[in-house]
């Protein structure tokens, strides 16, 4: 969960596979406005890569381009070498992406349960019960809260609680690659610590995971790499800690008092 | 369970009430129920309204009206074919249609319903146009005439009791939850992997279906269909009975349908200000019971129950 574990886990085993997630000299449209420009990234099988800029950078519009939300892109979007264009959500879920979209959107009428077994859409299509049942158990593991809460609606539960549920619906799919849109956006403080904790155990378990966040301190130390986006452009990419240390992305994203921080933690 | 409650429920009234007044009362709460139920699984689950249903209603008639007293098809063939064409032109009028949400897909329907009026009033040579279709035969099986009266009501209750069973278990199933996803949210049910148009091309066909088999049971029971029938208005108390009953509620379609075909005929007695009060009574239930009848119901229920549970004990105190 420090640094330095990232930093070791990235350069003992990530650099030579193969890329899971390859975007090549992305745009993307809405309308007429281009709201990224020529975004370029790659996502090796079992990292975690952190996504981070400030509000209106395009963090969201990349995440819902590649889950197929958005249609209105140019560029490439390979996916275990297999290309994403014209394929819509439901072809990408099949495919193994999952999204946890920006403000949960869960199904806040329906219960705990229903919002889970809506993750798995698909999976109950292709009749994969037994296997269902399995996941499902695994992910009240997990998060034990979610089980007290089964059968309760999902609007009634606290944000924190609502954001593992969303979490938690997202690995209800299957995924390969698990997109998180701003996991920590409203939460406090120890949410934050919490939610990010489980997605390094998460990554521990062997998931590839694409964190998009505004909290750029708390997404880099987890993070084998980072990119940063500004204004629909990737201006720097490297290894967490690297970017922690950038004097740039700490004047922009960190705040001055990110070294009190840093040696606050260790 | 609860269908083998209702089925007996459905025995008994049939076998006790005698009388064709109240059997032909409870067939119309029969007819009118296939429709709410239809609509509540578009409107109440799906989210998507329809204020044109009664075009699907009407087409069901017509078609079974038109093959069986024109060309003097048996109603028998003819129910296939009523509902085969239902569902074709619903499938086409969806296919366009539900790119829309919101105001936008209730006058898309609201445009649909009329051109259907519309059809049936000025194709006359085919519909008989203002003055209506005559001569549309009653149902028979074999010799036996299942025209009117209890023959009439236990087939219009055994429908019901199909679609209930349809609805219940569409509801409880996969498809059911992504429905009521994309009620919420279409775009968090497409990030489930929904395939959110095609669910609500679906679901819109088999409202419009159910509507036409609603269709063809009414005019075999009264034999002569007319426009006014399937009018706008008609399109509205549809979506009145889902709402009145309860949106998203099976057992709400059955109320809202009972009680918007029930209500009408005892007002009567208030004569001249018949539609005053039945307004006011429509009025009362939506500022009181918003959620619907059976939520209503239900609710108070609940409250009622937690009353109890919670009074004080005099013995402690």
């Amino acid at each position: 969960m420090t640094v330095s574990m990232g930093k070791t886990l990235h350069e003992s085993n990530t650099c030579e596979r193969a890329s899971m997630l390859r975007i090549r000299n992305l745009k993307c449209y809405y309308g007429r406005i281009r709201a990224i420009n020529g975004v370029s990234l790659s996502v090796r099988p079992g990292e975690l890569i952190a996504l981070i800029g400030a509000n209106g950078a395009g963090k969201s519009t990349l995440l819902q381009t590649i889950s197929g939300l958005l249609q209105n892109w140019e560029g490439e979007i390979l996916f275990q070498k297999e290309p994403l264009k014209g394929l819509r959500p439901p072809g990408i879920v099949e495919r193994g992406i999952s999204l946890v979209p920006e403000g949960r959107m869960l199904f806040p009428p329906m219960t705990v349960l229903d919002n889970l077994k809506l993750g798995a859409y698909r999976r109950y299509r292709r009749r994969e019960h037994t296997a269902i049942e399995e996941d499902l158990e695994e992910v009240l593991q997990l998060f034990p809260v979610l089980r007290e809460r089964e059968k309760q609606q999902a609007g009634t539960l606290s944000g924190g609680e609502q954001q593992m549920l969303a979490i938690g619906r997202a690995l209800m799919a299957k995924p390969r690659l698990l997109l998180l849109d701003e996991p920590s956006m409203g939460l406090a403080p120890f949410l934050v610590r919490l939610i990010l904790d489980v997605l390094v155990q998460l990554k521990e378990q062997g998931m590839t995971i694409l964190l998009v966040e505004q909290n750029a301190r708390a997404a880099l130390q987890i993070a084998d790499r980072g990119y940063v986006l500004e204004n629909g452009k990737m201006v720097l990419e490297g290894n967490g800690c690297d970017l922690l240390a950038d004097q740039d992305v700490k004047r922009a994203y960190l705040g001055k008092d990110y070294r009190e921080f840093c040696e606050g933690r260790s | 369970m609860k269908q083998i409650l209702f089925a007996v429920a459905v025995l008994t009234m049939g076998l006790t009430i005698s009388q064709s007044y109240h059997l032909q009362l409870l067939t119309f709460i029969g007819i009118h129920t296939i429709l709410a139920l239809g609509l509540n699984m578009l409107m109440g689950y799906a989210g998507q309204i329809s204020l044109g249903h009664a075009a699907f209603y009407g087409l069901g008639a017509y078609a079974t009206g038109i093959l069986t007293a024109h060309w003097g098809w048996s109603p028998w063939a003819a129910l296939p074919v009523a509902l085969a064409g239902t569902f074709v032109v619903a499938f086409l009028v969806a296919l366009p249609m539900l790119k829309l949400s919101g105001y936008y897909l209730g006058m898309g329907t609201l445009g649909f319903g009329m051109i259907a009026f519309i059809v049936f009033r000025e194709w006359s040579s085919l519909t008989g146009g203002d003055s209506g279709l005559v001569g549309i035969p009653s149902l028979t099986v074999g010799t036996f005439s299942v025209s009117s009266g209890k023959p009439y009501f236990f087939l219009v209750w055994g429908c019901v009791l199909l679609a209930f069973i349809a609805c219940e278990r569409l509801v409880d199933s996969r498809v059911g939850r992504a429905l009521r996803a994309i009620h919420d949210s279409e775009k968090a049910a497409a990030a489930m992997g929904i395939d959110t148009s095609r669910l609500k091309i679906w679901v819109f066909v088999f409202s419009a279906v159910l509507a036409g088999l609603a269709g063809f049971l009414y005019a075999h029971l009264v034999t002569f269909i007319s426009p006014n029938s399937f009018g706008f208005l008609v399109s509205i108390r549809i979506v009145t009975m889902v709402v009145i009953g309860g949106m998203a509620s099976i057992w709400g379609s059955l109320l809202g349908a009972a009680v918007l075909t029930i209500l009408p005929d005892w007002l009567h007695v208030f004569t001249d200000y018949e539609m005053v009060v039945y307004g006011l009574i429509l009025m009362a239930i939506m500022i009181f019971v918003p959620q619907g009848l059976t939520r209503g119901i239900l609710d108070t229920y609940e409250r009622s129950r937690r009353k109890a549970f919670t009074t004080p004990d005099p013995s402690q105190s």
